[in-house]
């Protein structure tokens, strides 16, 4: 009894002392700060965090970009959320997303550091998954109104009459569809479930669109790896992952009918062609889910860079805009190795304009 | 009946108090002091956590009142938040926990302590405590691609011959459900209790079997009639260290639990836990679910409070009941 104290007592010291430990270690310095910090020609270091979908595209294009400028670009994957919350407080220099922040998360972004850009970087799709032996991929088809109904569980067996008549060839087992969702809050969920609020007013008034909603159904699966293994293990099993992990990890997909209702299986082209001949706004806040382009594949969006109009230090500024602006150009080619789909031109026309608009002290950065 | 004096009275008796209450040297002093000073940073840390999850929690403390605990929605996009799925979910994946891990680990530590031959005690003894060794992911991962797949047939038969029982109705969907983060639970709650049940085992005294045994018991009539009783309070204790672990599991429990958020009975359904909801929407949460999500935390913390202090009473109550009843 008395040892037992003694060892909770030393814990507790052990606690206060790592808490009063220094902590200067591990944080990024903040970002924007007044005047030219950074003599030019020096090598200039920018921070970023953010996103985690497009991680394995901006490490390469960091890698890529170290080699033929002076800049190095540390980028941390903690998820859009994170990303949102840090450029916010101006603990980086940039921020990504695969979501567009929400009214409110944009007003305290602009208390703090005036108006904040979505500049779109690649993009990717989500690929409806399923597990029925038999049934190669692509060889299921289904309508928005059939998935919708499967994710509002009114659609409960395979061999369901909505489901058949759309698979006049296939034979459809009499099982339960397992239904399969991400568990955590995922950018992924958010692109899903735009698309589902688009096509399927019952979807977006009992559930709606955000990184995570309230699901009718059945199992969740942490991250794509989690919702992956599980549709691989539950016969009969629907979920949603990106497109580059069931590509890599050759789980069957859906072919989904699109807004011209033409069955399209996801691919990179078929993922660019989303924002392609559509209309885009200025600004680029825009889902391109259930594109009106017929060879467009409808779940499909952008991921963004996130970084306020008027940067404070102008080297770092100028370093950042000349980073993106060869990211939108020379690094669109990396992205196609990776699985990512590179932006179409009319989306990159748009970014372009959006790199112009970036000032220091009311002078634009860009040079060219 | 006199109360047989116990280690506690001999240490804490009168001859130490009276060495206690000498004048102190400042040596002495220092010493007590910085002890004292130790104690009350463990009590001020745990009242500063408390507060602060408080005053975060108040948003939606004030929103939802009693309705949060009594709710049974989680819906970011509305903003509704409602806890009970998550307080049943915690709850039943414990005591299905405690149901497997309790006579398990008996039956482990009364083997170890008293039947093993000397050669395996040790070997056995270390492979048990490797077991708390393992990182909770991994034991999540083995939980996902191992446990899961193996029970999904058992499930399956039991729900198709058994699901007239409410408790084994299907559907069944592979194996990832709440019996699923018990059994997980379990395991983990099984080298903990194992160890200190074998500790207390240990310290019975030889004599008590020997008489035991030389009345003409049994080897079961000794262990269960002498043994075990002697140790009880060990046991209780044991189990609610154990009970500890499984109410605040995180990782391997959102791995196999399913996930699903509703109040069911059906052991075969997706569910979910207080730990596991807070881990997998914190990162991605924004606004009142951040709120929402430190108030699930603040409950989680109550939860444990009381489950601690319901162990300490029964240990309590246990020792004295051996005291009063005599050995």
């Amino acid at each position: 009894m008395l040892r037992a104290r003694g060892v909770a007592s030393l814990l507790a010291v052990g606690l206060l002392l790592a808490a009063c430990g220094p902590t200067t270690q591990g944080t990024p310095t903040p970002g924007p700060s007044a005047g030219d910090t950074t003599p030019p020609g020096a090598t200039v270091r920018l921070n970023g965090a953010g996103a985690t979908f497009p991680y394995p595209l901006y490490s390469k294009w960091f890698d890529e970009y170290a080699e033929v400028s002076n800049t190095q670009v540390n980028y941390q994957s903690i998820g859009s959320g994170g990303g949102i919350r840090q450029i916010t407080e101006g603990t980086v220099d940039f921020g990504a997303s695969d979501g567009i922040m929400t009214a409110q998360q944009q007003v305290a972004a602009e208390q703090r550091g005036g108006p904040i850009l979505h500049i779109p970087m690649t993009m990717g799709s989500v690929a409806v998954v399923y597990n029925l032996p038999g049934i190669p991929s692509g060889q299921l088809k289904l309508t928005p109104e059939a998935l919708a109904d499967i994710y509002l569980k009114r659609i409960a067996k395979w061999n369901d009459p909505r489901i058949a008549q759309l698979n006049p060839g296939l034979s459809l087992p009499n099982q339960d569809i397992a239904v399969v969702h991400r568990s955590d809050g995922s950018g992924t969920t958010f692109i899903f479930t735009n698309y589902l609020s688009k096509v399927s007013q019952e979807w977006k008034e009992k559930v709606g669109n955000a990184t995570a909603v309230n699901w009718p159904g059945d199992v969740g699966g942490q991250g794509n790896e989690g919702v992956a293994g599980q549709v691989r293990q539950i016969p009969g099993a629907m979920g949603y992952v990106e497109v580059a992990y069931a590509k890599q990890n050759r789980i069957p997909w859906v072919a989904l009918a699109n807004a011209s209702r033409d069955f399209i299986e996801p691919s990179l082209e078929s993922t660019s062609a989303a924002a392609q001949g559509v209309d885009l706004p200025d600004d680029m806040k825009v889902m391109v889910t259930n594109s009106s382009n017929p060879q467009a594949y409808p779940i499909a969006g952008f991921t963004w860079l996130l970084m306020f109009v008027q940067q404070t230090d102008c080297n770092k500024g100028r370093a950042l805009v000349d980073m993106m602006w060869w990211a939108l150009h020379d690094g669109q080619q990396y992205g196609t190795a990776l699985d990512y789909a590179p932006l179409p031109p009319d989306a990159v026309r748009k970014a372009e304009a959006q790199v112009r608009s970036i000032t220091c002290g009311s002078q634009p950065l860009l040079e060219r | 009946m006199a109360r047989p004096q116990t280690i506690e009275d001999q240490t804490h008796g009168r001859a130490w108090r009276s060495l206690l209450r000498r004048p102190a040297s400042p040596g002495d002093r220092l010493f007590q002091g910085t002890t004292l000073l130790a104690a009350l940073s463990l009590l001020g840390l745990l009242l500063a956590m408390a507060a602060y999850l408080f005053y975060v929690a108040w948003p939606s403390i004030a929103r939802f009142g009693v309705r949060f605990l009594t709710g049974s929605t989680w819906d970011p996009v509305k903003e509704v938040f409602g806890a009970l799925p998550a307080i049943y979910g915690t709850l039943l994946t414990s005591a299905l926990a405690m149901l497997v891990a309790v006579p398990v680990s008996l039956g482990v530590a009364i083997f170890l302590a008293e039947l093993s031959p000397r050669w395996l005690r040790a070997p056995a003894s270390f492979l048990v405590e490797m077991l708390a060794a393992i990182p909770s992911v991994v034991l999540g991962l083995w939980g996902l691609f191992v446990m899961a797949p193996v029970l999904y047939p058992l499930e399956k038969w039991l729900a198709s011959s058994l699901g007239f029982v409410p408790l084994f109705r299907g559907p069944v969907f592979g194996g990832v459900n709440f019996l699923a983060g018990g059994l997980i639970l379990s395991i983990m709650a099984l080298p903990i209790i194992t160890a200190v049940v074998r500790d207390a085992i240990l310290t019975v005294p030889a004599a008590q079997r020997e008489a035991m045994l030389a009345l003409g018991a049994t080897r079961w009539e000794a262990i269960s009639q002498a043994v075990l009783p002697y140790a009880r309070s060990g046991i209780v204790a044991a189990s609610i260290l154990g009970l500890g672990r499984a109410v605040g599991e995180t990782m391997a429990v959102t791995m196999v639990v399913g996930n699903g958020y509703r109040l069911t009975a059906r052991l075969f359904a997706p569910g979910n836990t207080m730990a596991s909801k807070i881990a997998t929407q914190f990162n991605e949460a924004s606004g009142l679910e951040i709120n929402a999500l430190v108030e699930l935390a603040l409950v989680l913390f109550a939860v444990a409070l009381v489950v601690n202090l319901a162990g300490r009473l029964l240990v309590r109550w246990t020792v004295a009941r051996a005291a009063g009843g005599g050995q």
